[in-house]
């Protein structure tokens, strides 16, 4: 803990530390705590007082406080933050997205100095939810975590809804926040504003695991155990509260106790059990319309290899919700939603909400309160296959309404499926083959028609100004088709397009959405996802919303200032439109005309009067930019020189204004 | 929603008659301000996420088909009364709709192809 016992039995070292550690309240004490300096004076500077104020300081203790520090045996030994840092190195984290506080100056300090600034790397960044929402996209590419250290309380505040989202989105974070904890020798002031007993508190609800370590064996076996609980699926955040004193410390004796670093070793994912996957299997070979629903079921490019096999087999339907690439869009079994309705069987995996797959709300009843009605019909079996349940907390409702399934398997659906693979394929009884044949013939029928039907969707006000979504996305796509790209984010609402008209196949073809749909995701994590794909060689693109942009668009330069190459696209349609939308709804359920103001939209759900110059702002922040787009026979030419630009390295923004959706 | 205007639709066999007097320009007004455009698009070109793949440039239900449909929705779409959309201005919308470009054969836009 900060700031007790080093292990010297000596008064006069723990007040020379506490010169060493504060200026100010050195200063202060260095006053009053002169011979016979009266008790009330002493009281007031509690922080630099060892003893009982009443007594007089001894003469070793006077000489301390008034001359030159005789001794400082911290500067002698290993700072506990350096040997912080040799247990950092060894989990071969890369980066360090983080906005900077004196919280845990000393590990910053050891992470640059001691440390080389190598595994991690220090990435400057300008809010602490930037650096969190960087750690969440980077994950969704690299498969590794990465770490950020906070400002105790106000970093953590800000870092709360990044957590909050990589927590729904299932995304391991490493999230290490400084405290000083000694309330008796923290600096006081500003320093002491930014302390809790229990920074953790704040984000316990939607973390894995927790911990406040008290020396630096119990920081290397938290370290590593923080590691450890983030990486075994379900992943997700966790949290370290990291005292000020233990960082700045040196490393104490602990009698001749040698400090090691555990090891990590990977936990194998929860698999399902072996008579609940086969009981799954019997209804899925013996339905007449079995559907499969996925939602994060491809946790790696592997998974969705298996969905194709199981798809294959028994050649049913497969619904993508999209919160990971889980199944190719070309493939004739990538079935819409509207395949859950005649299904006899469904077996969903890692679904967010599957109630809400088999029940539909409508929200437009009585007094503005929604109605529920159901998707299936009665007798329908539904299959789970879901780990998330292994981690369910009671504060946030993430967990969705209460689904009654008949197979419920609380498990990793990509560790579970070889086994559900194995399980069908000596389910299927001969007498079935010819008729689970036939259902694949009519599928691929149907998807032919309805890449049709999207075409012609695509085609409506392909001319129009603003730029229709649909122009966007294929303007786009027309440049980047014949490169190795991945869309590292798609936020603001483009009608799906990119899902529904380009080729996906790949796991980084698409990276699923936020989790916790607390917008201002979009920015940071397509920065930390075309970090990944810098390092793979790879070109990344975003669609941008405005308003998703606006919440921390400093992240803009820390690209910038880190080389990171991505080709942001601005879906601009110059307002918060899922709201605008919402007030409208209200207003009609009351029969009210919504006042527009002198906007477009209902008053406060605009982002007009005046328009953001996103080229510009971008550009001051070191990016090439270039806008407003506001003539679809500009984008293609614009985006060609963008997309040399990212070629050569550097990030590129076009802010295009479009349509509402 | 289907089913709903095939009704509507059929009961009421005489069509358009409303729409004829009815202004263009104004209608592309009262589409924006009305909200219309936030659902539908500025030209009524839809979306699959918003208006459900309903497209409403040169629709083909009768004005009162539309008009019933507007007023009485209850499901993915919140209803305008009179009271707050006019049948006149829902007239000059229809009018609009009808100005807007007819769509693109997709085939002849290499983008799509
Ligand atoms: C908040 C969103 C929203 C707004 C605002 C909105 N609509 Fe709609 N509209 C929808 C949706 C969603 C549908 C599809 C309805 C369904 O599937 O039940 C729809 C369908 C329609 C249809 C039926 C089309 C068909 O071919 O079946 C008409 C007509 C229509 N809207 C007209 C309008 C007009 C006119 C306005 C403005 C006065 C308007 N809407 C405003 C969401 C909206
Ligand atoms: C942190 C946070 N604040 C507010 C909201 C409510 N909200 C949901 S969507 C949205 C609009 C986002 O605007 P933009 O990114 O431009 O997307 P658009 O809907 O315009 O396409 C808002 C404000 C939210 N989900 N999260
Ligand atoms: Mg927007």
């Amino acid at each position: 803990m900060a700031r007790k016992d080093l292990g010297r039995d000596d008064s006069q070292t723990k007040l020379n530390r506490r010169n060493f550690l504060t200026g100010v309240a050195v200063a202060g004490a260095a006053v009053t705590a002169a011979p016979g300096a009266n008790a009330a004076t002493s009281a007031e500077t509690p922080a630099a007082s060892p003893r009982p104020s009443a007594l007089p300081p001894t003469a070793k203790m006077a000489a301390a406080e008034t001359g030159t520090p005789a001794e400082l045996k911290h500067e002698g030994g290993k700072p506990g933050s350096d040997f912080m840092v040799d247990v950092i190195k060894t989990l071969d984290i890369k980066y360090l997205p983080c906005n900077p506080a004196s919280s845990f100056r000393a590990l910053h300090e050891s992470l640059i100095d001691y440390g080389k600034n190598t595994s991690p790397e220090f990435l400057t960044c300008m809010h602490e939810e930037s650096a969190v929402g960087m750690a969440h996209g980077y994950f969704k590419i690299a498969g590794k975590p990465l770490m950020t250290l906070v400002h105790g309380t106000v970093g953590l505040q800000h870092a709360a809804m990044g957590i909050y989202n990589a927590w729904c989105d299932r995304v391991p974070v490493i999230v290490v926040g400084g405290n000083d904890l000694d309330a008796a020798h923290r600096p006081p002031g500003v320093p002491t504003f930014h302390s809790a007993q229990d920074i953790n508190a704040l984000v316990r609800d939607f973390t894995k695991w927790d911990d406040t370590p008290t020396s630096p064996q119990h920081f290397a076996q938290s370290m590593v155990r923080m590691y450890k609980t983030a990486m075994t699926p379900p992943y997700g955040p966790v949290m370290m509260s990291l005292d000020a004193g233990l960082q700045q410390e040196p490393m104490r004796d602990y009698g001749g106790e040698k400090l090691y670093i555990p090891r990590y070793v990977p936990s194998s994912p929860p698999q399902g059990d072996t008579g609940a996957v086969k009981e799954a299997a019997k209804l899925l070979v013996n339905a007449e319309r079995p559907v499969i629903v996925v939602d994060r079921a491809a946790r790696t490019p592997n998974g969705i290899k298996l969905l194709v096999e199981l798809a294959e087999l028994l050649q049913a339907a497969v619904v993508d919700q999209g919160g990971r690439m889980n199944f190719p869009k070309t493939h004739y079994l990538n079935r819409p939603p509207n395949v859950i309705g005649p299904a006899d069987v469904i077996i969903g995996m890692e679904l967010s909400d599957f109630w809400a797959v088999v029940n539909g709300y409508v929200d437009n009843g009585d007094h503005g309160i929604g109605f529920n009605e159901t998707k299936i019909k009665p007798g329908t079996k539904l299959i789970s296959i879901n780990s998330v349940e292994l981690i369910t907390k009671s504060n946030y409702q993430d967990f969705q309404r209460f689904q009654v399934v008949d197979v419920s398997m609380p498990a990793d659906a990509e560790a579970t499926l070889p086994a559900l693979i194995e399980a069908v394929k000596s389910a299927i009884p001969d007498s079935r083959k010819d008729a689970i044949a036939k259902r694949g013939e009519a599928f691929r029928k149907a998807s032919a028609n309805g890449r049709e039907n999207v075409r012609k969707a695509a085609a409506l006000s392909w001319d129009a100004s603003p730029i229709s979504t649909a122009r966007l996305c294929m303007e786009l796509w027309g440049q980047i088709k014949d490169l190795d790209w991945s869309l590292v984010a798609s936020e603001g609402n483009v009608s799906n397009w990119p899902n529904r008209l380009w080729p996906m196949e790949k796991h980084h073809h698409w990276l699923g959405r936020s989790g916790g749909y607390g917008v201002g995701y979009g920015a940071p994590a397509s920065v930390g996802a075309a970090l990944a794909n810098r390092d793979l060689g790879r070109f990344s693109v975003s669609i941008q919303g405005d308003g998703d942009l606006m919440y921390a668009p400093g992240v803009l330069w820390t690209a910038a200032r880190h080389k990171i190459p991505l080709l942001s696209v601005m879906h601009n349609n110059r307002g918060y439109h899922q709201e605008v939308m919402h007030v409208q709804r209200l207003a009609n359920f009351r029969n009210r005309v919504v006042y527009n103001g002198n906007d477009l939209s209902p008053l406060g759900t605009s982002i007009e009067n005046p328009d953001i110059e996103y080229h510009k702002l971008a550009e001051s922040m070191g990016w090439w930019a270039k806008g407003p787009i506001k003539d679809p026979a500009d984008l293609g030419p614009a985006l060609k020189e963008a997309i040399a630009v990212v070629k050569s390295g550097q990030p590129a923004l076009l802010n295009v204004w479009t349509q509402p959706r | 929603m289907k089913i709903r205007v095939a009704l509507i639709v059929a009961a009421c066999a005489f069509a358009a008659g409303a729409a004829q007097a009815a202004s263009p320009e104004n209608g592309r007004k009262a589409f924006v301000a009305h909200g219309c455009w936030q659902c539908h698009g500025f030209e009524g070109q839809g979306s699959a996420v918003t208006s459900n793949g309903a497209v409403l440039s040169n629709t083909e239900l009768p004005f009162e088909a539309f008009e019933g449909f507007v007023r009485g929705t209850n499901r993915a779409m919140p209803p305008y009364r009179e009271a707050i959309l006019p049948s006149a201005d829902l007239a000059d919308i229809y009018a609009f709709l009808h100005t807007v470009p007819k769509p693109k054969d997709p085939n002849s836009i290499p983008l799509l192809k």
